[in-house]
Formats: structure tokens, C-alpha cells, sequence
């Protein structure tokens, strides 16, 4: 006769917090992108196998001679998705603020409530695709000052994460690696600090790991070491099995979220036994 | 150019367009994959309720965008 286990406390085994950035109150801790996938319906079921509520969007020149006829919004259902408008491609903040207010017009046009925010991405060159921190805060400041929630990607400085902190920026979002390189989460010393640095005196304060993430343990990685949510688009639209990848990053984020809520065991040089050392069978001269 | 056409840039192109057109009348003009759109004229974005009234000018920079995907 077995004796039953005592019951677990069910809330324990979910993630039961929520997610707040800015105005919302995310269900989903993994934000996917829209970009670079072979079709629309690819796009579409991925964002359907990720259980994500959020999704990314970039402003670009309408093509004025577009023969397919076939437009982005017609795959992205704008009353289940909030869209968070982006300034890809950008390289200076004036750029980038004329940028994220024609994203917050179309928005409000289209109803969504995406309208409130923007993922700001202001880059200092087009090899590295990396930040470019003066551009960046300046940007930021005026957009702030322009009522956006300015979700910031930066990189992995903790002295720019707390800039960025300072002047307003609702969420700062730390590059794990570069955009599309899929090298995961290069510096988990830098992530570790600018999360302690960023979280000390308000630990909702939302953090979330941008760019870089080649597969679903790089993202629980992210998730380990304390991050609130990743945002990431080439590893799943670049994958070979896009719908499938999809559902891999929404396990792994889940899977980092709980192990780093449960608290992970130290690191240690040596070895330390999980069975017993005494009444081992073996004589063994101890070395 | 005669008085009823002026020149006007659209998204960094050249181009030629009626005289006394609202933003709003040429964007009924021009072929958009999409409504959802948003219109600067000369680096000022023109919110949706201001596109009846406002004229385009000879000379003006127009950039009109709309959403694609992206990370």
C-alpha cells in the first residue's frame, strides 16, 4: 500500500504572477515578433502555438505598388493581440521618435490598445545591429516626455539599463546577444546585475531580455536568472519548424520562470553524494 | 508643370499630383495595400482627423507608412 502524497498546492506549480508592463497585465511571458516568417499563416500559427498576447510590429513606407495585396493586419487579429509598434531600423532618435509616433497613429486608428506603448530600438550600426546608447536615451527622454511607454532595448550595460531606468523608461530590455545571432544570453554576469540593479527598490519593475535567443533553453536561461519576460522573433520565424518552435519557447519561458521562483541550488567546485555515504555495501579505503 | 498639377515627393520618390488635394482625397487617389496608414508631410506627422484639412503643398515631403513584420 502506497501512502498518497499530501496535496501539492496547485498554485505553486504555475507561474500565477503577473506580468505588468506599463498599462498592461500580460498573461504571457513571451513576446514574439512578425518579421521574417516564409508566409502569413506561419507567422499566424506561431503566434498561436506560443500563447503569446503580444506581439511586435515595425513601421515601414507603404509600397505604392503593391500587387499582392495581401496586408500583415489581415493575419494578426487586433482584438486578441497587443501590438507593440517598434523603430527597427532606425539610427538616430529623431528618426526614431517621428517613427514611433506614426506607429502610435496607426494604432489608435486601428484600436489597439498598442497605441499606449512602443518598443523603442535605436541601432549604431548595421553589422553589430547593437544600441547606440546616446541615440537611445535621447530618444527615450522625448518619447517619454510624449507619454509613450517606452519599452527600451539596450544593451547589456548595467549603468545604461539604470539611465534608461531613470529617465522613465517603463521597461528596459537588455539585449541577451545580438539581433538574429541566436548566441542566447552571452553575459549572464551583466543580465544578473542590471536585474539586481533595476529590481532594488521595485521588484516589478519589468526587465525583459531582447534579441539573441537561438532556442527555448536560451530563453529559460533568460527566465533563471530573473528576467520578467523575453521578446524574441528570428529563432522562432528562422527556425525549421517555426509553429513548433514556438511552443518550444513558450515551455522554456514557463519552465525558467518556475525554476527561478523555486530557487536554484548553489553552484559548487565538488561533487556532494544524493544517496547516503553511510552503509554503503563496498569497503572502500576512503581516499 | 501647369497650374492644376503640383510636384511633391511621396516616400523619398518624386511625383506629380493634382493641385488642391487634401491628404485625406490623395490618399483615396493613391493604390494602399492598407488603410491603416499613418501621413507626415515635411517630417510633421498630420493625425487621421486633421487629413480633410490639410492641403498638400507644392514642394512638400510626404512619407506615408503602414505596419509589416518585424522584431
Amino acid at each position: 500500500m502506497v501512502t498518497q502524497p499530501t496535496s501539492i498546492d496547485s498554485s505553486s506549480l504555475d507561474d500565477s504572477s503577473s506580468f505588468q508592463v506599463g498599462p498592461f497585465s500580460l498573461s504571457s511571458r513571451l513576446i514574439l515578433g512578425t518579421g521574417k516568417y516564409e508566409s502569413f499563416e506561419v507567422m499566424q500559427q506561431s503566434h498561436q502555438a506560443a500563447e503569446t498576447d503580444c506581439v511586435t510590429i515595425a513601421v515601414r513606407r507603404e509600397k505604392l505598388h503593391d500587387s499582392d495585396g495581401r496586408n500583415i493586419l489581415d493575419f494578426i487579429d487586433t482584438n486578441r493581440y497587443i501590438l507593440l509598434p517598434n523603430t527597427a531600423g532606425c539610427y538616430d532618435a529623431e528618426t526614431a521618435v517621428r517613427c514611433a509616433r506614426m506607429g502610435r497613429e496607426i494604432l489608435r486608428d486601428l484600436d489597439n490598445p498598442g497605441a499606449e506603448w512602443v518598443k523603442l530600438e535605436v541601432l549604431g550600426d548595421s553589422r553589430t545591429l547593437l544600441p547606440d546608447p546616446l541615440e537611445t536615451l535621447r530618444a527615450c527622454e522625448k518619447l517619454v516626455e510624449e507619454e509613450f511607454s517606452v519599452l527600451c532595448y539596450t544593451n547589456d550595460d548595467p549603468i545604461m539599463a539604470m539611465r534608461l531606468k531613470k529617465i522613465g523608461a517603463t521597461s528596459v530590455m537588455p539585449a541577451g546577444s545580438p539581433i538574429g545571432s541566436g548566441l542566447g544570453v552571452i553575459n549572464h554576469n551583466n543580465l544578473s546585475i542590471i536585474l539586481e540593479m533595476l529590481k532594488s527598490e521595485d521588484r516589478s519593475f519589468p526587465v525583459i531580455v531582447d534579441a539573441g535567443v537561438g532556442t527555448a533553453s536560451d530563453a529559460a536561461i533568460a527566465m533563471e536568472l530573473g528576467a520578467d519576460g523575453v521578446l524574441l522573433n528570428t529563432a522562432v520565424a528562422g527556425s525549421a519548424n517555426p509553429v513548433q518552435m514556438a511552443r518550444a519557447m513558450m515551455h522554456g519561458i514557463k519552465a525558467g520562470r518556475l525554476a527561478f521562483l523555486a530557487g536554484r541550488i548553489p553552484k559548487s567546485k565538488y561533487a556532494a553524494a544524493s544517496s547516503p555515504e553511510v552503509g554503503v555495501i563496498a569497503s572502500r579505503v576512503k581516499d | 508643370m501647369t497650374d492644376n498639377f503640383i510636384q511633391v515627393e511621396i516616400n523619398g520618390q518624386p511625383r506629380q499630383i493634382a493641385a488642391n488635394l487634401t491628404v485625406e482625397a490623395l490618399l483615396k487617389q493613391i493604390e494602399l495595400s492598407t488603410p491603416a496608414v499613418a501621413v507626415e508631410v515635411n517630417l510633421e506627422l498630420i493625425p487621421r482627423e486633421k487629413h480633410p484639412s490639410t492641403l498638400v503643398q507644392n514642394g512638400d515631403q510626404l512619407e506615408i507608412v503602414s505596419l509589416v513584420g518585424g522584431g
